[in-house]
């Protein structure tokens, strides 16, 4: 089988780029973050083209063990997409906490690469080996600011959990390759199928330990308790780069995952009990999510519980099981991506040093203080709520009848209480902003290149909600 | 397709038996004749100089990691070589690239002063 060399130019090119060159260029040069900055800037560029022409161009490579194009090279376009927006809003921000290191691009792009593996994995070890490269990076991007101890506590809290859930994935994959006797997708897919495997229950149990481990890396109950604590502590960039490409990144593995070891009609007796549990885990997710977030007054802890909810109605995409289903995820993803990390950029430019103004009641009178970004801020918080015409609505709307139609109606009566209870919180912050008065003077912002991070969150927020036919075009090149 | 497994089974059991019959034994049948030598810290005679629970400098699990890393990097040329002819230009190139990218690490690490000890 070998190398199809053109269907894998994405990866390789992003892992020469970083491994091959731009390592060198960060040996000799010092201190240059510019030259830096720009090269990663451009590879990022560079790569999301390739995965851009290879979309039509699927099949296999690396000996059967990667797969070309399709869903993968469009994971691709947003991972590249959400990288480049993240490193412009980035810049500027890591100037004015005085701690712009070049080694933080490298760090962004490696995290990208091990999402581009995750995305493209047809084989058990490949899944793997990305979510480490995207793990590890974050790992350390969490604990980026070396002399803030929240900072600190961020990185060592997700790096402790995050390798503990490793541990789950990894061991469920041994019991996958124990009972099927194959690491590669399609033949654990037909032995599932005939129910051909002599133990049933090992491949259960390697079923379950694989979800609670993809679980962990999407924020879903009852794995969600690092996400608040790491995304507040993190640097804000890195909480919107984590909460946005690392969530698509790792759906984008649960999607092709879980077709795989629960295919529609299989023998093996587990499916319909793994179903009816991710549904519950879907739906207690939403609820813990929306609730909590409406306790918060810090507004970094808003979004993150957000996350979490938004994890829970992705996870209904994965309980239906179908094709309209997983194209409802791919669909919110991208929506999601745009607005959390529009909103997580916005605070990001309105934080001051220490910790400082991230709470709810310093956001009051926003819309005197600062219009634009008040204005951006509510239309974020609008689409977040699922509210028409922006993105979120659509996505959720895909999801709920995709739910509705392989028969979960109770899942969905789930997701709509859960989505009116944060209408709450995402409102209650655009109250805040629209009608208080600002509190003491309101300081002077500089947003710099994050403003353009913003202007394209912006418009892809929009364009997604009036015109969600221009995804929806793509996907018929899935599968 | 358990009794594969049986072979494994019988292992793990002479060497649980192996271990437990040798502690249980000496246990039993030694002698027991301690001294103050016998019972400092290193059996040896060497006096303990202070407590073992201190801070080591970052150093030591730096060079610790690098060696771990291009230890492993030996470890899978083994493999390849054995199936050089076999693997053939595919391998063999698959084999140069990982090297270089294994070797602009260790440039970046040399060049960052990681291994200069002061």
């Amino acid at each position: 089988m070998g190398i199809d060399l053109f269907g894998s130019l994405p990866l390789v090119v992003i892992w020469l780029a970083l491994g091959g060159v731009g390592i060198v260029i960060q040996a000799f040069v010092r201190d240059n973050t510019r030259l830096v900055f720009g090269y990663y800037i451009s590879t990022l560029i560079a790569t999301g083209v390739l995965a851009a022409l290879t979309f039509g161009h699927t099949g296999l490579t690396f000996d059967g063990m990667v797969t070309m194009g399709g869903s993968g090279a469009f994971f691709d376009i947003l991972f590249c997409v959400t990288g480049i927006l993240t490193m412009l809003a980035a810049r500027p921000y890591l100037q004015r906490e005085d701690s712009e290191i070049d080694e933080f691009y490298t760090l962004l792009v490696s995290a990208v690469s091990g999402m581009m593996l995750m995305a493209h994995a047809n084989n058990l070890v490949v899944l793997f080996v990305g979510v480490e490269l995207m793990s590890i990076s974050f790992y350390v991007m969490a604990g980026f600011f070396r002399k803030s101890i929240r900072s600190i506590e961020a990185a060592l809290k997700y790096f402790l959990l995050g390798a503990f859930a490793t541990g789950f994935l990894v061991y469920g994959m041994a019991l996958v390759y124990g009972s099927t006797n194959a690491l590669d997708y399609a033949t654990i897919t037909s032995v599932v199928r005939a129910g051909t495997t002599p133990f049933p229950m090992l491949l259960a149990a390697g079923v379950t330990l694989m979800a609670v481990g993809l679980c962990f890396k999407i924020a879903a109950f009852p794995f969600h308790q690092w996400a608040p604590d790491v995304y507040q502590g993190s640097p804000t960039v890195v909480s919107a780069f984590m909460s946005t490409a690392g969530k698509a990144a790792a759906f984008s593995a649960f999607i092709p995952a879980f077709t795989m070891l629960m295919p529609v009609g299989a023998g093996a007796s587990y499916v319909m009990n793994m179903q009816l549990a991710l549904a519950v885990i879907a739906a207690v997710t939403m609820l813990v999510g929306n609730i909590s977030a409406v306790a918060q007054s810090n507004v970094k802890r808003m979004l993150a519980f957000s996350s979490v909810a938004h994890a829970g109605y992705l996870l209904m995409g994965i309980v239906s099981g179908t094709a309209a289903g997983h194209q409802a995820i791919v669909f919110y993803l991208t929506a999601y991506t745009f607005m959390q990390l529009g909103a997580f950029v916005i605070v990001s430019i309105l934080e001051r040093e220490n910790d400082g103004h991230l709470e709810f009641s310093d956001y009051a009178g926003l819309s005197k203080t600062h219009p634009v970004l008040a204005f951006l801020m509510a239309m974020f918080m609008f689409s977040l709520a699922g509210i028409p015409p922006f993105a979120g609505f659509f996505g959720k709307y895909m999801l709920f009848i995709a739910a509705i139609d392989s028969g979960f109606t109770w899942l969905t009566i789930i997701a709509v209480v859960s989505s009116v209870i944060s209408v709450y919180f995402y409102l209650g912050l655009v109250v805040k902003m629209y009608f208080s008065d600002p509190v003491g003077e309101g300081h002077a912002t500089n947003p710099g290149t994050a403003a353009l991070t913003l202007g394209v969150a912006a418009a892809f927020t929009v364009l997604l909600g009036v015109l969600p036919s221009v995804l929806q075009s793509m996907f018929t090149a899935f599968h | 397709m358990l009794v594969h497994y049986l072979p494994l089974i019988i292992m793990i059991a002479i060497g649980a038996i192996f271990g437990l019959t040798n502690i249980i034994m000496a246990e039993i049948l030694g002698p027991k004749r301690s001294t103050r030598a016998k019972l400092s810290t290193y059996e040896s005679g060497m006096e303990p100089v202070k407590s073992a629970r201190e801070r080591f400098t970052v150093k030591f699990y730096l060079v610790a990691m690098m060696f771990i890393l291009f230890d492993i990097e030996v470890v899978f040329m083994y493999p390849w070589a054995v199936q050089f002819k076999s693997l053939g230009m595919y391998g063999f190139t698959a084999m140069i690239l990982f090297m270089v990218l294994l070797f602009s690490g260790y440039l970046y690490v040399v060049k960052k002063g990681a291994l200069k000890w002061d």
